[in-house]
């Protein structure tokens, strides 16, 4: 399943780092990542193969939810489609 | 990759627009458990419904943290309940009990379909159960109710029209306690559809499949917010946008809805396109009004400006979606939108300009809170005067209206929770109680008569 993994917030040296980080340790797969600076705030888009993911969606989900509120970012975890359908005819 | 803003949209719909999907409401057809007595009937539909229902909310759950999409409600809706209580008349609260039971077992917030399709005739058994409706919303707290007493087709039962007016009074005194709020569980219509995921009006018909799941989206915020940028814009415009903002939305319902219906066994019935405001900030249909140009809802300008959201609403949904149907449209219940609310209170909309507004969108007068000593055919007139405007147009209209006991002109009314508060609206003092007292059917309009 492919999943696209937002994280918007603060700019701080090290958010790249500690998301992929944790993406990482559970293999995930960074398939495809842009960040940029959207309305002054820090915005990175990943996708992100979790086929092969050690957590279920759920869990991995809560661990970046969490790890977003350490680092003082907002993390979001969505399948893919969710965007295909709703931007694409 | 998928385009950033796009995504970055997606995102603030939901966290800062109120986006979600209002609804995931399975249609259950309870045929089956048909038995000759209350008991048996009523324990093998509590079967049923726990049977199939039992993952629907952890399935909803699911849904809504894979795609992001929180969704509110999770309901279950039933076989018109007044086809399996034909057997024993007299003892319907004995299924009653039983519905409301099996919603808290499975743990979804309501149960739809305690209702009774009677535009055109009454048969015995529905009249008893219609008689039960009163007691059956007293005590239970998740079910809800409704029947049919017109359709464009077969005219107007203004002697349902007549009795229903004394049920909701009744249905009001006897949840004095909580201000009437067993009438705001029960809903009157004409041209009632089968397969409506909201309520309180949900059934699932007898022209439906076994288990279907029919899904309801939302997103008065999601319009309002895109309209925003639309200061100075022609009314073409601010159409295409709420066409497309529909069309977004409309998708995920579908997206989820399919999948929905897949991990639940079920038939995917259809997608209601339906704009329903909640009384939370943000998420208004009175504000989307507002925001096209009107002052305060319910100032002259405000039915053009529902038509065209309502239409445009359907048009931007239709293309989004393969299965449309249920009421597709903007709702404007009074005490669950802040902003009709507001309006209310100011004195900006009354019972008139609601009328005139539900000959332009989907549904009716809803969730209007009136003087607690309302006489009943008074309520009954509003009812036949919704009716009329349904039978006439070929669309659905309903009433679901609240007489407060004890309350008068002036007072307020909080239901709490998703249903609001409301300012008690006033109804002419003149009498239709003659009209009413003739009983009788409405025929129906020379072109029902298509064939």
């Amino acid at each position: 399943m492919k999943a696209i993994v937002t994280v918007i917030g603060k700019d701080k040296s090290g958010i790249i780092a500690k998301v992929s980080g944790a993406l990482a340790d559970n293999l995930v797969n960074i398939e495809d990542i842009s960040q940029s600076i959207v309305q002054g705030y820090f915005t990175m888009i990943m996708l992100c193969d979790i086929s092969a993911s050690k957590l279920s969606l759920k869990d991995l989900t809560a661990l970046l939810v969490e790890l977003g509120n350490q680092i003082g970012v907002s993390i979001h975890v969505q399948h893919e489609d969710v965007f295909n359908v709703m931007h694409k005819i | 990759m998928i385009n950033q803003r796009d995504i970055i949209e997606t995102i603030d719909m939901v966290e800062k627009e109120h986006f979600d999907v209002r609804t995931i409401t399975m249609g259950l057809s309870l045929f089956s458990c048909i038995r000759e007595d209350a008991k048996t009937t009523a324990d093998l539909c509590y079967d049923k419904i726990c049977k199939k229902a039992d993952k629907i909310v952890k399935v909803a759950e699911d849904l809504g943290m894979k795609y992001g999409i929180p969704i509110i409600n999770k309901r279950v809706s039933i076989t018109p309940a007044s086809l399996l209580t034909a057997n024993f008349p007299g003892k319907e609260i004995v299924l009653a009990k039983a519905l409301d039971k099996a919603a808290k077992t499975c743990g979804i917030d309501f149960i739809g379909g305690y209702s009774a399709l009677v535009h055109k005739s009454m048969t015995s058994y529905e009249k008893s159960f219609i008689e039960s409706i009163p007691e059956a919303l007293s005590i239970t707290e998740r079910m809800c109710s409704s029947v049919n007493v017109g359709s464009s087709k077969s005219g107007i039962n203004m002697d349902a029209v007549k009795m229903m007016g004394e049920i909701i009074k009744k249905s009001a005194q006897l949840t004095a306690d909580k201000d009437g709020i067993g009438s705001a569980k029960l809903v009157v219509f004409c041209n009632a559809v089968e397969d409506n995921p909201f309520m309180a009006g949900a059934f699932n018909g007898i022209g439906e499949g076994e288990t279907v799941v029919n899904v309801g989206v939302s997103g008065p915020g999601v319009v309002h917010h895109a309209l925003k940028s639309l200061k100075d814009a022609s009314i073409d415009q601010v159409a295409e946008t709420i066409k497309k903002t529909a069309f977004k939305i409309t998708r995920a319902g579908q997206l989820i809805a399919t999948e929905a219906a897949k991990r639940l066994d079920a038939e995917f019935g259809i997608v209601d396109l339906s704009l329903a405001p909640t009384p939370v900030m943000g998420d208004s249909v009175a504000h989307i009004l507002e925001e096209m140009g009107l002052e305060s809802v319910g100032c002259h300008g405000t039915t053009a400006a529902l038509a065209m959201l309502n239409d445009a609403v359907k048009k931007g949904g239709v293309m989004a979606s393969s299965r449309v149907g249920g009421l597709s449209g903007a709702f404007i219940p009074v005490s669950e939108d802040i902003g009709m609310i507001r309006a209310a209170r100011s004195g900006s909309i009354d019972l008139n300009k609601l009328e005139a507004m539900t000959s332009v969108c989907s549904v009716g007068i809803d969730m209007v809170a009136i003087p607690g000593d309302t006489p009943a055919t008074t309520i009954s007139g509003i009812i036949a005067d919704e009716c009329a405007i349904g039978m006439i147009n070929n669309k659905t209209t309903a009433v679901r209206i609240i007489p407060v006991p004890n309350k008068t002109v002036g007072d307020e009314v909080e239901f709490g929770g998703l249903l609001g508060s409301a300012p008690i609206m006033k109804v002419s003092g003149y009498s239709c109680e003659k009209l009413i007292n003739r009983g009788g059917r409405m025929p129906a309009p020379i072109h029902s008569n298509k064939n």
